[in-house]
């Protein structure tokens, strides 16, 4: 018993200097549990499963040059003359935001690229959230154990639309201003509340002096410190569930397939983020984002044309301006129904998304684990599902920059108007139909090939004359992959008479499920996969036609 | 396939199936298991594997030497120099050379690593088992057990006084934060209902700062004015003329559509509130000839002949008139506030 610990500790004098502060932080911290599940976790490798990694990323680059902002900026509407070295603004009045914004612009060396790398950042880091949530949607990683996951990555999202929002809010030029008097008039036709919360929020009247203050601290404290909190519990739980993979040889929905933490993706990650930080620090050295000095410090009585939000708010901007102008006043009040149900659409449209999870897995009644992803294609009702949430979203943000497509393509302002008003209907039906219609096709083809090969592209002349063409069979490899995975058959109600021909009670709920699983999982929504005996029964005859 | 040389009636049929290059020919599906691992030209060939390393030992020198270009593009460019770069254009120079430099010497970290993953490292797939992320039915029953234990050893339960007077405290509480957000601003009352504008109010132009004569106004053109006694200067003028600002066309008596609207105008000149009902933009877009103006923001079309009524677009309803006259000196008055609130509806506007 004393040899052995005496030689534990002799080994120890004689480590090296990094494994003596390991073993004390150790004996503190625990890390070395921590470390032996994680040191050496493994990942599985996609390029899709990059996309959120450029977001965590440029969420980090977001909070860097986001601390180096507040060094400069003063979030105050006091109104001063400018006296700086921007000549054209020179005795301006503007605001004390908008003042500190020119400066960080035009005095602090090296302070135009980090607002300009913040800008960019942003825009990235909430385009990457979004094209991260469709990889995940399309592949079905949202399934279970992931539901909560989803819903982190979710709120981060609209979270991180609010933060973008009250972000660009900040300098106060006109540009912004113009915007945050959009959604001041859209507090306005809330019901009962509204010209409450619009007092509340902006200390008085719009736009009052308070609210840029009232802005910086809701976007350099509040949304940032529940994003960082939700973001580590995403990743937690990212690495808690390990990570999904696509089917292949050796790739089950019990194991995980890739290379190890250390080093692989230590380097491979970790060297992305710097990818991603180069990237974003030459686009925005090379491109202008938010010119503040040539917009102008806010003026509530002027506008400029072609006023954008940046594009994560272009879905909002479009369903308020495409809705028509219903206003009904009863009994001494207003509803301001042509804002608000915009308003209310703007989260029944992105709660539709959050909620998919629970109805999918509703629908199929499926309690199991699922850790293998599926391929689009393999789940056409859901894919058409997601191709027509975005078709509609695609088609608010066509409306949202309705006038831009107007005077850039010469068209007339209110037949744009007009086509976003029937196709916000119409086109996530038309895409629906579409997207299903294109997942069986390839599925079918995906059939094809397993039952009669890959087409070689080789035509053989036969001795008596007859040409065919060569058809490889595919590898037990491609074969298994393309065959892995699962067809759910509807779910039946069951007879209406139980086995004493006495009436069943079926709930409405389970009539309805049946309905929906009908629709998700029935012959004509899905092609089955082929069988082993299909396979065997064309590959032992004569079949190579 | 080279069986295909052969003519058909030739062939065994046995020969046939051996064309299938499936490895197990019960389950032709079923999972071979993962393949195995092949060699990187790095994994076999040294010189490989020492070019990999000096293209990484590069990329990381780069960088280096980028950085140093950083700090020197800062030290030495002055930050009003402006410089033309193909094909973008006139960038701030200093902008574009920190941009450009931090850029580089972050991106060969990154190209640097990633290079040294891909063709160093070992890229043999390894398989790591997944465990079931519920808890086993002894574990699930323990906790159970556990909780029971503790809910009962609590006597909340058993104690409902207690519980329920807790669950009050603890609901009311909250209250005090709620009451105190009560000074985050002033009650609406009927500040939305009242501009500054009131009887006798000269008309002075927004951009001369003139009060306006009816000369002034000429047919086809735009003028904005905001009430005479409110000064870009004063502390409250942001708040003041985003409700006051004007906007005066003049139009042809013959051509006004709307009774009222021509009692309210001078001589056809009429004035509207500028700011738009649908969620309060400054309308700024006038058309001449058919009168009517447009809102840059969502474009809401007014028609100014017509009571400002709304011909397109999201506004629910026309914008408001402010009567207007002249007085003993010939300027154009206000003949009072307007009579509906201005800009966005609201619940309480009736």
């Amino acid at each position: 018993m004393s040899t052995t610990t005496n030689s534990a500790s002799r080994s120890r004098e004689k480590a090296p200097a990094g494994e003596k502060i390991a073993d004390w932080a150790d004996g503190r911290l625990g890390i070395y549990t921590l470390a032996k599940a994680n040191m050496r976790k493994i990942f599985p490798d996609h390029w899709s499963f990059m996309l959120g990694e450029v977001a965590l990323y440029s969420f980090i680059i977001i909070i860097l040059t986001g601390v180096y902002l507040t060094l400069f900026f003063h979030p105050s509407m006091n109104e001063v003359e400018y006296h700086g070295s921007y000549v054209p603004m020179q005795g301006q009045l503007m605001s004390e935001a908008f003042k500190s914004t020119l400066d960080i612009s035009f005095e602090v060396r090296g302070g135009l690229l980090i607002r300009q790398i913040h800008h960019w950042a942003a825009l990235i880091f909430l385009a990457a959230m979004f094209v991260h949530m469709m990889r995940v949607f399309f592949t079905g990683a949202f399934r279970k154990p992931r539901e909560i996951n989803w819903l982190f990555g979710f709120l981060l999202f609209v979270l991180g639309m609010f933060t973008g929002f009250t972000g660009y809010s900040l300098p106060d030029d006109l540009l912004s201003g113009t915007g945050v008097r959009f959604t001041q008039g859209a507090i306005l036709a809330t019901p009962i509340v509204g010209t409450y919360i619009s007092m509340f929020l902006f200390g008085g009247e719009f736009p009052g002096d308070d609210f840029v203050a009232r802005f910086y601290s809701i976007h350099i404290l509040l949304l940032p410190g529940i994003m960082l909190g939700l973001v580590v519990a995403h990743l937690i739980l990212v690495f808690f569930h390990k990570h999904t993979q696509f089917a292949g040889p050796g790739k089950t929905n019990k194991n995980v397939v890739g290379m190890p933490l250390l080093p692989v993706y230590m380097a491979k990650a970790g060297g992305f983020f710097f990818l991603v930080f180069g990237v974003i620090a030459v686009i925005s050295a090379v491109a202008q984002i938010n010119p503040v000095w040539a917009i102008g410090p806010y003026r509530p009585d002027q506008v400029s044309t072609g006023a954008q939000p940046d594009w994560y708010m272009g879905f909002a901007e479009g369903l308020i301006r495409f809705f028509p102008g219903w206003e009904v006043n009863i009994w001494g009040h207003t509803l301001v129904l042509g804002v608000f149900i915009p308003l209310v659409l703007f989260g029944v449209v992105l709660a539709a998304l959050a909620l998919y999870p629970f109805i999918e897995s509703w629908v199929t009644g499926d309690k199991r684990e699922h850790h293998i992803l599926d391929r689009p294609r393999n789940a056409p009702t859901r894919t058409a599902l997601g191709v027509a949430w975005v078709t509609m979203y695609m088609i608010t943000l066509v409306g949202g920059g309705n006038d831009l497509w107007a005077t850039h393509l010469h068209l007339s302002i209110n037949a744009i108007t007009w086509f976003v008003r029937i196709f916000f209907f119409v086109g996530p039906v038309i895409a629906f139909i579409l997207t299903k219609r294109i997942c069986l096709g390839l599925q079918r083809r995906d059939k094809d090939k397993v039952l009669h090969g890959r087409e070689t592209g080789i035509i053989k002349r036969l001795p008596h004359g007859e040409f065919i063409e060569v058809h490889e069979p595919l590898s037990q490899d491609a074969l298994h992959t393309l065959t892995a995975h699962e067809q759910y058959k509807p779910v039946e109600i069951g007879p209406a008479v139980d086995e004493n021909g006495v009436e069943r009670k079926v709930k409405g709920s389970e009539k309805l499920r049946a309905k929906v699983s009908k629709a998700y999982f029935d012959e004509d929504a899905q092609i089955p996969k082929p069988t082993v005996e299909e396979y065997k029964e064309i590959t032992s005859g004569h079949g190579h036609h | 396939m080279s069986s295909q040389d052969i003519p058909e009636e030739n062939l065994p049929v046995a020969q046939d199936t051996t064309q299938v290059a499936v490895a197990d020919e019960k389950h032709p599906f079923a999972d071979p298991g993962l393949p195995p691992h092949e060699h990187r030209i790095q994994d076999i060939d040294e010189r490989a594997a020492k070019r990999s390393e000096r293209a990484v030992a590069l990329l990381f020198t780069v960088s280096m030497l980028a950085t140093v270009g950083f700090i020197a593009s800062y030290v030495t460019i002055p930050h009003d120099k402006s410089v033309f770069v193909f094909p973008i254009g006139h960038l701030n120079a200093l902008n574009f050379a920190l941009g450009l430099t931090l850029g580089l010497a972050l991106f060969c970290i990154g190209a640097g690593a990633v290079h040294w993953a891909r063709t160093l490292m070992s890229d043999e797939e390894i398989a790591d088992e997944r465990h079931p992320i519920e808890a086993e039915p002894e574990v699930r029953a323990k906790v159970h057990a556990d909780f029971k234990q503790g809910a009962k050893e609590s006597a909340l339960g058993r104690r409902k006084l207690i519980r329920n007077t807790m669950f009050g405290a603890l609901a009311l509480f909250p209250l005090s934060g709620v009451v105190l957000l009560r000074d985050l601003g002033p009650l609406p009352g009927t500040k939305l209902r009242h501009t500054l504008w009131s009887k006798g109010k000269l008309l002075v132009n927004m951009n001369t700062n003139e009060p306006l004569r009816p000369a002034d106004v000429a047919v086809g053109s735009l003028t904005f004015a905001k009430p005479e006694g409110l000064e870009e200067h004063d502390h409250e003028f942001q708040t003041e003329i985003a409700k006051a600002a004007l906007m005066i066309v003049r139009i042809q008596p013959d051509n006004i559509k709307d009774k009222r609207e021509l009692e309210w105008s001078h001589e056809g000149i009429v004035a509207y509130s500028k700011i738009c009902t649908h969620v309060g933009c400054p309308i700024s877009l006038y058309e001449q000839q058919t009168h009517h103006v447009l809102c840059p923001c969502h474009q809401s079309t007014f028609d100014l002949s017509d009571g400002a009524r709304v011909i397109f677009g999201p506004a629910g309803h026309a914008l408001p008139q402010l009567r207007i006259g002249v007085n003993d000196e010939g300027y154009l008055e206000a003949l009072g506030d307007f009579e509906e609130p201005v800009g966005p509806a609201f619940w309480e506007r009736g």
